[in-house]
């Protein structure tokens, strides 16, 4: 099989499938995600192929799953879990942050953890509370986990299979409004550039925009609105979040002087803050204009008719580049 | 409440934890195939559990001496749960996966975990310093209630092994949950037990019930027994005298043999007490009487067991001895062990905080190194440090 066009949604699944007929000691665990394919059916067919014992119907009890995730890894089994919706992840918050990070340090290299953690994340889906969050800056901040954050098909593919094969534990943040949005995925071909690393998506002269997750599509839309109007910008998919892949965006700064970061995620403690910071250590004299974040507000997620003020937009992100440009 | 021994040593018969501990018991498993064949309850077996207690009580009071001495940073004391320890760790067998907390040290001594490990952890060398997979032992837990759904998740993967319920006593294996009574109030506890009660997993999870959880008696984690507590997960249960270490013993074999057998799991409350405050950075006269001290020194572990081989004279002041001697020697190794322990380097600090390079921990140690390098003089360096 070559080049086939998939949903995000259904290219994890597709992973997930895959990951599972190559290894037999991957297993998934979930709320939900047995029979019923998980509530956004990314895991439907694989209860029907794999059966009860690799395709496991949980309890209602989040520490509880990534807690036995663990023993099974101590085990030697590489179990995928899911989290239903980003705001239930708190219930296992201790699970993930005290142990499923700190084992593999404790017992001193002797005990893996080749956990994934899978979150459908974000917002922008007229959800109520708890559905739309954006934690990556809590797991970022926690040594010992990995965060990749798909934003296409083809990296959502392979993002799954190569999380499910690194034996450190890992977070994907998959971009739930952007499940059904489709591209091209090869699963013959494995992609040449490591998860680990960041991606120019377009080159651009006058302004680097940088990206991941749900907020990719954005970027690339409000690059195009930007040169209509004569703006040449760069845009980087960081695809990885922990490790973020300094050097490609630090590369791309010292080209065009400015550095405009969206995320959906609160601007206040988020992850662009800290890229903001390593670019001004890094790039200092070759900065135009100060590092601009365009993000969340210093407000817990609002109610749905209110989210499309709350999430940065076409014109929050172009109104950050005009006031980088005009510095 | 299961006693075979009276606080005075004397023996209580008891048809089916008596058949237990001769070989004979268990959820329909031969005592031909058994791998450590004979009787739990010979005098030597008897013999080896008493210097197993004396041994671990000298260790336990030389770490607090050596926390005394500025050697540990903190030690967290096991006095008075000797038998408690020593017997659920002898329950076990060898493919047995235990899961301890961090007072464990009888569980750790009965796997053949080092003490000098357990020192190494409280000092400041390490945050575990055994592997796990070789001494089928989980790493000590300091955040309380965490380790149980460790444990049920790695009898899930027993069970999908298929090393559960073959019938063979060398392949089929348990898993042990250790806590304590203030940790049985953890929700990860009460989400294990539902999770070990819907796949039936093979766990026993055993409680020492010390009755202090630091200064807050276990009538406030609990209205009922805490043995009750699993009963409605639909997990049996029952509670044993976790200072007489033959009803331990029999107890947890029981319920480790039917865990393998594939009857699911169940849980046991042994109770007992913490004679010594929580740890050394605690004062107990804060919270409880000295006259509950004394009641409970009474029933001291290592005295009855002592008094009962005695009634059966199967001991002897040569061997008494001979107990305390050891002891003494293996606090004073402990002793000379800590006192020559070297510092880490602290480069070590970066070392397996993933097991695939990363290169926010590479640039950070490469950070590290670059600082301490502008310093000349060795003694600056120690400064820097």
């Amino acid at each position: 099989m070559s080049s086939t066009t998939l949903p995000i949604a259904k290219a994890i699944t597709a992973g997930l499938r895959d990951a599972m007929r190559a290894d037999d000691r991957v297993m998934m665990m979930g709320e939900d995600i047995g029979v019923l394919g998980g509530v956004f059916r990314v895991t439907d067919g694989l209860h029907a192929e794999f059966g009860d014992l690799r395709v496991v119907d949980t309890p209602l009890a989040e520490a509880g799953i990534v807690g036995t995730a663990v023993g099974l890894a101590v085990r030697g089994y590489r179990p995928v879990v899911e989290i239903q919706f980003d705001g239930f992840v708190f219930p296992a918050y201790s699970q993930i942050t005290t142990q499923l990070a700190k084992m593999h340090y404790r017992t001193q290299g002797r005990v893996r953890m080749p956990i994934v953690i899978r979150i459908p994340h974000g917002g922008g889906i007229g959800a109520v509370e708890h559905h739309s969050e954006s934690p990556e800056a809590l797991f970022a901040h926690t040594a010992g986990l990995r965060i990749l954050a798909p934003g296409d098909s083809q990296d959502a593919y392979w993002m799954t299979r190569q999380a499910i094969e690194t034996d450190d534990p890992v977070i994907m943040l998959e971009p739930k409004r952007r499940y059904w949005l489709k591209g091209d995925v090869d699963p013959d071909q494995r992609p040449e550039l490591s998860p680990w690393q960041a991606r120019v998506l377009r080159p651009g002269t006058d302004a680097t925009l940088l990206a991941w997750g749900p907020s990719v599509p954005l970027a690339m839309e409000s690059a195009e609105a930007a040169a209509e109007e004569g703006t040449d910008l760069e845009v980087i998919d960081a695809r990885s979040l922990s490790p973020v892949d300094f050097p490609t965006i630090i590369e791309s700064v010292q080209r065009t002087g400015r550095l405009v970061i969206v995320h959906e995620a609160p601007v206040l403690g988020g992850l662009g803050g800290e890229i903001a910071a390593r670019v001004t250590e890094q790039c200092f004299y070759h900065l135009e204009a100060p590092v601009l974040r365009v993000g969340g507000y210093h407000a817990p997620y609002p109610p749905a008719r209110m989210e499309h003020a709350y999430l940065p937009d076409l014109d929050r992100v172009l109104d950050a580049v005009d006031r980088a440009l005009e510095h | 409440m299961i006693q075979l021994l009276a606080p005075d040593g004397t023996r209580t018969p008891d048809a089916e934890f008596d058949a237990v501990l001769q070989g004979n018991g268990g959820s329909g498993v031969g005592s031909d195939e058994d791998a450590d064949s004979g009787p739990l309850d010979s005098p030597e077996r008897l013999r080896g559990y008493y210097r197993d207690m004396v041994m671990i009580r000298a260790a336990d009071l030389e770490a607090t001496s050596l926390q005394r001495q500025g050697q540990l940073g903190l030690w967290a004391s096991a006095l008075g749960q000797e038998a408690a320890q020593i017997g659920a760790g002898h329950a076990a067998r060898e493919q047995d996966y235990l899961v301890p907390t961090y007072r464990e040290h009888g569980i750790a001594w009965a796997r053949g975990v080092e003490p000098w490990r357990l020192l190494e952890m409280f000092r400041g060398i390490s945050h575990g310093g055994w592997d796990p997979n070789e001494l089928r032992t989980h790493p000590y837990m300091i955040v309380l209630g965490a380790q149980a759904p460790h444990a049920v998740g790695y009898a899930m993967g027993l069970q999908r092994d298929g090393v559960v319920g073959t019938g063979d006593q060398r392949t089929d294996t348990a898993v042990m949950a250790l806590f304590g009574d203030g940790a049985s109030s953890e929700g990860e506890v009460a989400e294990s037990f539902t999770f070990a009660a819907s796949y039936r997993s093979p766990v026993v999870f055993y409680t020492q019930n010390n009755q202090w959880a630091i200064s807050v008696p276990t009538s406030v984690q609990s209205r009922v027994p805490l043995a009750q507590r699993s009963r409605g997960w639909g997990i049996p249960s029952v509670q044993v005298d976790g200072n007489d270490v033959l009803a331990v013993l029999a107890a947890v074999r029981t319920a480790l043999d039917a865990a393998r057998a594939g009857e699911g799991p169940f849980f046991i409350e042994s109770v007992t007490y913490r004679m010594a405050a929580h740890t050394t950075s605690d004062d107990a006269s804060r919270y409880r009487p000295s006259e509950e001290e004394q009641e409970w020194a009474e029933k001291d572990p290592i005295l009855r067991l002592r008094r009962h081989l005695e009634q059966l004279d199967e001991i002897d002041e040569d061997f008494i001895a001979r107990c305390d001697e050891e002891g003494h020697d293996l606090a004073m190794q402990l002793h000379h062990h800590i006192h020559g322990m070297e510092d880490p380097d602290p480069e070590g600090m970066f070392e397996h905080v993933y097991s695939e390079p990363h290169p926010i921990v590479d640039a950070d140690r490469e950070d590290y190194r670059n600082y301490i390098a502008q310093f000349d003089d060795p003694t600056d360096q120690e400064a820097g440090r």
